[in-house]
């Protein structure tokens, strides 16, 4: 699918060394490092604040690193920004189309920035619309679009002059899981005609699903790399779940299910939570749990088996649970990046 | 992760002469898109005509009886210039909410990440902007004619106080270009971003005589740019010493120019 192709390289087409980038006080990378192979798909997995936009900032020319470089199909992100720009794409974390005007008019306009011809930027507008399964909406202002919709359009756009490298801040965040389940196929198709990705997420199930290989980062810094196979055989798969009902009963629900799980449970004292990593023992586990816990007579909630989570990667790397950071702070540096010193140190996280 | 350090392709950008067709087939393409977004939403059309509309009417048939004025043809000629510089000065609302409502939503992202020309943004913005502006200037000046405004120096001097009112909005709007991409907030931007514009503006010769306010006030009213650009249209407009105004309004737009113009590029390009 790119007809651009990019000469002069046989190195990765994103290669990341070190990089460094703060803001005021808050560091937001310190010290990354990562590459992706053409045609493959990264996913960068980590909570609200651990860098992630920034790093996909860096590497779409948006911001200028403080340390260390990026290089884009073997262009550096700050010395060959120009280049750089010629040959990526960028769908954000919301979607950037302009309301007014129609699916097409949004389309045409981007690939006439992108220089293409009147009729060439014609004819792609309508080979993407019909791509992205809007064609029926095509001449309806963008305001009336769904959601979904609207990311679509987005990543359409994003899509326009055929980018050899593709980058996707949070490209689900904000659908229902129906919109986000289309999305994911689109997104499949797309990395099926070759171009390389970088996507990031806070879904481990997305990352999953979409990225040859997962980047997990935290507090700007990479804490673990792999395949999604990899990243779940380090937490241990699947996860059988309960909440006691009787607080006073904790330590005993702890013991009567200790054995089934890979290591201890994980309690959390304050709703009552007990976790137990099972492996892909699932089902298994699940009834072993309901028959211990009848037989010691301890009532629960909410039983169930959950997939593994970000929460659980983060459980599983840094002993600490991903929510725990200050989850505004990255949706608020992408407007105001001094302002996340003060944020910052308010919440006391740093 | 690599171990081998790899050297980076260097890459020489195209030709002046290419970017500087590039920069404006950008900025035309941004221009149209911008004028269309306008066309399309009717909250904007009602802020670009019916309000300046709607001021002309209450100035001259409210305030108007009860404002003394020493001009030839009465309130109604002393007001429209007043009220053109006026309208022009609030058009720049627009730039400034469309700018900050781009930066949210990450258009302006976007468009930085596009091989686009990095002047295009603002340029076609200012040039859509100049547009429509012009549009509000020439339907003020129909109503104002409808309710008794007349040109009372010549055609060309007329004109030339339409293009002095064009360009001292044109002025404003580099302001409010700067001030929507540094608040980045498009409500923020609505509420308060543009405050400063209502003393600057009324606080001027613009709907009533200097010298009917307080002493202390006229110090400011006299010497503030608003001021300087109105009486000079109005001299243009009703006839008056010319030359001495002319300076002073073409020195403070070129400096307003000069501060605004790197200030917006800077923010634009930081955002």
């Amino acid at each position: 699918m790119p007809d651009r192709e990019p000469a002069g390289w046989d190195g990765p087409a994103i290669l990341v060394e070190d990089l460094h980038k703060s803001f005021g006080e808050v560091q937001a990378l310190r010290g990354i490092d990562f590459s992706v192979e053409r045609g493959r798909v990264l996913g960068l997995l980590g909570p609200n604040g651990a860098g992630k936009t920034t790093a996909v900032k860096v590497l779409t020319t948006l911001l200028a690193p403080d340390r260390g470089r990026a290089l884009v199909e073997g262009r550096d992100v700050v010395r060959s920004a120009a280049a750089v720009r010629e040959l990526i794409g960028l769908a954000g974390q919301s979607a950037a189309i302009q309301e007014e005007l129609t699916g097409r008019e949004n389309l045409e306009i981007m690939a006439r920035l992108y220089h293409l011809g009147r009729t060439e930027a014609r004819r792609r507008a309508g080979e993407l619309l019909a791509l992205f399964d809007l064609a029926d909406a095509a001449d309806r202002p963008a305001k009336g679009y769904s959601g979904g919709m609207q990311r679509r359009l987005d990543l359409a756009a994003s899509l326009v002059a055929r980018p050899a490298v593709l980058f996707l801040d949070e490209p689900t965040s904000g659908l229902d899981p129906r919109s986000r389940i289309g999305m994911w196929a689109v997104i499949r198709e797309l990395v099926a005609a070759g171009t390389t990705l970088l996507l990031t997420t806070q879904y481990l199930e997305e990352a999953d699903e979409l990225a040859d290989e997962i980047v997990v980062i935290d507090h700007g810094r990479v804490i673990a790399a792999g395949t999604g196979e990899q990243l779940k055989g380090r937490i241990g798969g699947d996860v059988v779940e309960f909440v006691v009902v009787d607080p006073g009963r904790l330590a005993a629900a702890v013991d009567a299910v200790a054995s089934l799980g890979d290591g201890e449970p994980t309690v959390e004292a304050g709703d009552g939570r007990v976790a137990i990593r099972v492996g892909s023992r699932g089902s298994e586990s699940l009834v072993l749990t309901v028959r211990q816990l009848d037989a010691a007579g301890i009532r629960t909630e909410g039983l169930g088996i959950r997939r593994p989570s970000l929460d659980d990667v983060f459980l599983a790397l840094t002993g600490h649970g991903a929510e725990a950071d200050s989850a505004p702070a990255e949706r608020r540096s992408r407007r105001r990046p001094r302002a996340e010193a003060g944020v910052t140190r308010r919440d006391g996280t740093r | 992760m690599t171990a081998v350090a790899l050297a980076a392709v260097d890459v020489a950008g195209p030709p002046l002469r290419e970017r500087l067709g590039r920069a404006l087939s950008d900025t035309w393409n941004l221009t149209r898109r911008d004028m269309k977004i306008w066309t399309r939403n009717p909250a904007f059309l009602v802020f670009a005509i019916v309000q300046p509309v709607m001021f002309v009417l209450l100035f001259r048939y409210v305030f108007g009886g009860a404002i003394q004025v020493q001009v030839p043809g009465g309130y109604v000629n002393f007001l429209m210039p007043g009220i053109i510089a006026q309208s022009a000065a609030f058009a720049s609302f627009g730039t400034a909410i469309a700018l900050a409502r781009q930066m949210q939503r990450g258009v302006i992202d976007r468009f930085r990440s596009m091989p686009m020309a990095r002047s295009a943004v603002l340029l076609g913005r200012l040039v859509a902007d100049s547009f429509r502006m012009l549009v509000t200037l020439l339907v003020i000046l129909a109503v104002g004619y409808a309710v008794g405004f007349r040109f009372e120096n010549g055609v060309l001097p007329g004109v030339l106080m339409m293009l002095l009112g064009l360009a001292f909005g044109v002025a404003v709007c580099t302001v409010s270009a700067y001030v929507g991409l540094a608040i980045r907030d498009e409500e923020s931007v609505g509420s308060f971003g543009l405050i400063w514009l209502f003393p600057l503006t009324f606080v001027s010769a613009a709907f009533v005589p200097v010298s009917s306010m307080p002493g202390w006030l006229q110090a400011f009213a006299n010497n503030q740019p608003v001021t300087i650009v109105i009486d000079e249209m109005r001299h243009l407009a009703l006839g008056g010493a010319l030359v001495e105004g002319a300076w002073q309004s073409a020195a403070w737009l070129a400096g307003v120019l000069l501060v605004f113009v790197p200030l917006a590029v800077r923010s634009y390009r930081r955002a």
